[in-house]
């Protein structure tokens, strides 16, 4: 170690602490897409199983291949970025898990017994054993697969929410180190902000889902606009996405009055509120240069805004409530630039999703949604947008609540490890850096081949028995 | 509920020792079942590539399950004692994500191999199920006796010959396990290189036991107890019994005996840790074990599960049970 120091100097640059916070939210921000894609597509692969067995149709058998094939990559890219973060806990926020430890060793164990077993078990049923099953049994299986990925969020998030709104606890100082003692479980487990971040969560998970679904199947009719299978995805895609995309935009407001009585500082972050008293609602924020990105201040950003409409939403109907801002709290503020800009590229893409719902929904419902190209090139292009707002979401929901680790208990820079060395965390943070970025690399690669193959198969007319393709030429109906 | 739990008192008066029970039980099953894992990757190396599509099928549908027992323990020891998590973790913290890269590659470099059939591609990703299948049990065959030991550079020689002596293990594992899996000339070597492979786990658990001797002397009174001295009759037991069946092929009583070995190190790691749970930290189970209330909690939720978690293996090895066919794919 001591070697590796004086080789280079430049790995003592960042300081234990903010390696270990690049390092986690890097992590996870790779992690949570993993994550999402199990979580959202695994709904779909029990629709689409379903549909199979019970129908016995041939484009839903070919909807499940597909997806199972993606689903398969995608878990266990999940569980190689998912194994670090657990023990992240450990290595580099040791303080923490001291700390948290009655409070969320319980909540992780229950992921592991509950919820992995199940997901590696069945999910080998999925990939190995259709042969081996009988049909109604390989459909449960994706059922269970289902539910171990709804069950591991369901775990994580009551961890995370209870770092947000810690409940069910009494602190007691134990040789001059804080403990954080379980007192009501049911408390803990099912705290304030539990219900919300789970249903916001998945929903954000289902819509990412649904976009990728949507993208990939307007590409394929784009291609071939005769072609039952992908028309079906399609039609399935669009519904899903308008409906589920109306409840994230209904169920966001609410959940944001929550953040505003629980959270009040994050709630100022996300409007760079700075000063106390009524607060406007930015809809459009505009920076006119490089400060106004780092340091966003209404002053200094071309705003197209509603009066008082913050203090509207956090209060839940006065315009004129008092929004505390972000210069009278006692401790330091949350990194303003990320929440703001995150929560505007967050809700922003969300009123994209609700139109893009709409648009395609009317279209199905008018008819000729397999030749409106402007639509399919739109879903197209949309179809990772759903990740970056689940991403961005994220951001504001965990840098918006620094500095603390636990709100109000303990600060992110008191929850790192002791022994932990700068030039460690570093060594490790470019390892994570590097390695990640190879794998998403290597993702993209794998589902661009699928696609690919799946592009060839419709061009020699596989399993399309009723009709001969003709890619990229509109039918004429 | 909170009336059940509001009492100050552990449901068992035993429960701190059952956790740590637990704990190593769950370390023990993750040596055992990832360890044939491991040891069918390191004789992944020599096989040529329809024994590889053979050896990947056997392997295929149970590895992620098996992994999953890495994170059992690691949550399990999170719950009931988590100042040691957070101990042994931020204390041996690049060996840590060392197993974190080696386990990464294992479980990227099978699944990848089969995207594209170009030899390049196929080529890096078995180097990767390879190196990751060998260096995963090195390291953590480190982690262990760094931990146990209380030893605060895993570099040392006490870590390192245990490394080694984890590879062979899971060797002889790996090897057992392909014996029940395949067939004919495949069969036929790995079960020579399980029968070298247990030579040198018994010349190297010798080995370790004269390195641990020498260089700590805390645990010598442990090495030289007659516990110790069961455990040394019982490795060569089971590694006589080994080489025996598989010489009279006898492939499920040779898998038996390997996971007999495996379970005699286990017990083994328990009695030089019982009763600390950190000795470097300088604690003992009851010292670091969680308070009653969240113990109690997790205990009931692991009197329930835990039967379910060992049903689902039932099933899932009765179902993938019998000699692995190269026509036992990604459906």
């Amino acid at each position: 170690m001591v070697l590796i120091t004086e080789l280079w100097p430049i790995l003592t640059f960042l300081s234990p602490e903010l390696a270990s916070r690049i390092q986690f939210g890097w992590a996870i921000t790779i992690h949570i897409i993993f994550a999402s894609l199990s979580v959202g597509l695994a709904p779909f692969l029990v629709y689409f199983t379903v549909q199979e067995v019970r129908t016995g149709e041939q484009r839903y058998a070919r909807l499940r291949a597909f997806w199972t094939k993606i689903f398969a990559v995608g878990f266990i890219m999940g569980t190689v970025t998912g194994i670090p973060m657990g023990f992240m806990f450990g290595t580099n926020f040791a303080a923490f898990s001291k700390t948290a430890g009655e409070l969320i060793g319980g909540p992780l164990s229950f992921e592991a017994k509950m919820a992995f077993f199940l997901e590696a078990v069945f999910l080998g049923v999925l990939l190995f054993g259709r042969e081996r099953v009988s049909d109604r049994f390989y459909a449960f299986s994706s059922f269970m697969v289902a539910l171990g990925a709804w069950l591991s969020a369901f775990w994580i998030l009551v961890v995370n929410s209870w770092m947000q709104t810690p409940r069910g606890y009494e602190i007691v100082m134990e040789e001059g180190v804080p403990i954080a003692e379980l007192t009501d479980p049911l408390a803990a487990f099912f705290n304030p902000r539990f219900p919300w971040m789970y249903v916001h969560m998945q929903n954000a998970a289902v819509i990412s889902v649904t976009l990728l679904i949507a993208g990939i199947a307007a590409y394929f009719v784009w291609k071939n606009r005769d072609s039952d299978v992908w028309k079906t995805a399609l039609r399935v895609a669009v519904v899903v996405l308008f409906l589920t995309s109306m409840f994230q935009a209904v169920h966001g407001d609410m959940y944001g009055r929550h953040v505003a009585e629980t959270q009040p500082h994050k709630f100022a972050a996300m409007e760079a509120h700075y000063e106390t008293g009524a607060a406007d609602l930015h809809i459009v924020a505009i920076p006119m240069d490089f400060e106004a990105i780092t340091d966003p201040r209404a002053d200094n950003l071309y705003t197209i805004s509603i009066p008082h409409f913050a203090s509207f939403l956090a209060s839940g109907g006065d315009p004129n409530a008092e929004v505390i801002g972000l210069n009278d709290f006692e401790y330091d503020s949350p990194p303003v630039a990320w929440v703001f800009w995150s929560f505007r590229a967050m809700v922003g893409l969300g009123f994209w999703f609700i139109a893009l719902g709409g648009w395609g929904t009317y279209r199905l419902w008018k008819g000729g949604i397999a030749h409106d190209d402007r639509l399919l090139k739109a879903l197209m292009i949309s179809s990772p947008l759903g990740f970056v707002a689940l991403i961005t979401g994220w951001y504001v929901a965990e840098i918006g609540r620094q500095p603390w680790i636990i709100q109000g208990v303990l600060k992110t820079s008191d929850g790192v490890s002791p022994p932990l060395t700068g030039t460690e965390a570093t060594l490790t943070l470019i390892a994570f850096v590097v390695g990640y970025i190879l794998l998403i690399g290597v993702f993209l690669h794998i589902l661009r081949r699928i696609v690919n193959e799946e592009a060839q198969r419709h061009e020699v007319g596989i399993d399309e028995d009723d009709q001969i393709d003709s890619p990229g030429v509109p039918a004429d109906d | 509920m909170t009336d059940m739990f509001s009492d100050t008192a552990y449901i068992l008066d035993s429960l701190p020792e059952l956790w740590f029970g637990l704990v190593v039980f769950s370390l023990g099953v993750y040596i055992l079942l990832d360890g044939f894992d491991f040891g069918l990757g390191i004789l992944y190396a020599e096989a040529d590539e329809s024994e590889r599509v053979l050896m990947l099928a056997a392997f295929g549908p149970l590895w992620k399950a098996n992994e999953v027992w890495l994170v059992l323990f690691g949550t399990v020891l999170f719950a009931s004692f988590p100042a040691v998590y957070a101990n042994i973790l931020s204390r041996h913290y690049l060996l840590v994500f060392a197993i974190i890269f080696a386990l990464s590659l294992r479980g990227l470099g099978s699944k990848l191999r089969e995207e594209r059939d170009d030899e390049l591609w196929v080529t890096f990703w078995d180097g990767c199920f390879v190196a990751g299948s060998a260096f995963s049990p090195f390291l953590l065959g480190m982690f262990v006796a760094s931990w146990i030991l209380g030893e605060q550079s895993a570099l040392a020689a006490g870590p390192m010959v245990v490394g080694l002596t984890v590879v062979a293990l899971t060797v002889v594992l790996g090897s057992a396990f392909l014996g029940v899996k395949t067939r004919e000339t495949l069969r036929d070597r790995v079960v020579k290189r399980g029968q070298l492979a247990t030579g040198a786990y018994v010349l190297l658990f010798v080995t370790t036991a004269i390195v641990l001797f020498s260089q700590y002397p805390d645990i010598r009174a442990d090495l030289l107890s007659k516990s110790t001295a069961m455990i040394v009759l019982v490795t060569l037991f089971f590694a006589i019994a080994n080489i025996v069946t598989t010489l009279r092929e006898r492939y499920h009583g040779s898998f038996l005996a390997a996971s007999g070995l495996a379970a005699t190190l286990v017990v083994f790691i328990a009695t030089l840790l019982y009763p600390w749970i950190d000795p470097a930290a300088g604690l003992m189970i009851n010292d670091a074990i969680v308070s009653p209330l969240p113990l109690n909690i997790t205990s009931i939720f692991a009197v329930i599960f835990i039967p379910i978690i060992i049903g689902y293996f039932v099933f899932l090895y009765s179902l993938f049970s019998g000699p692995a066919t190269s026509d036992q794919h990604y459906s």
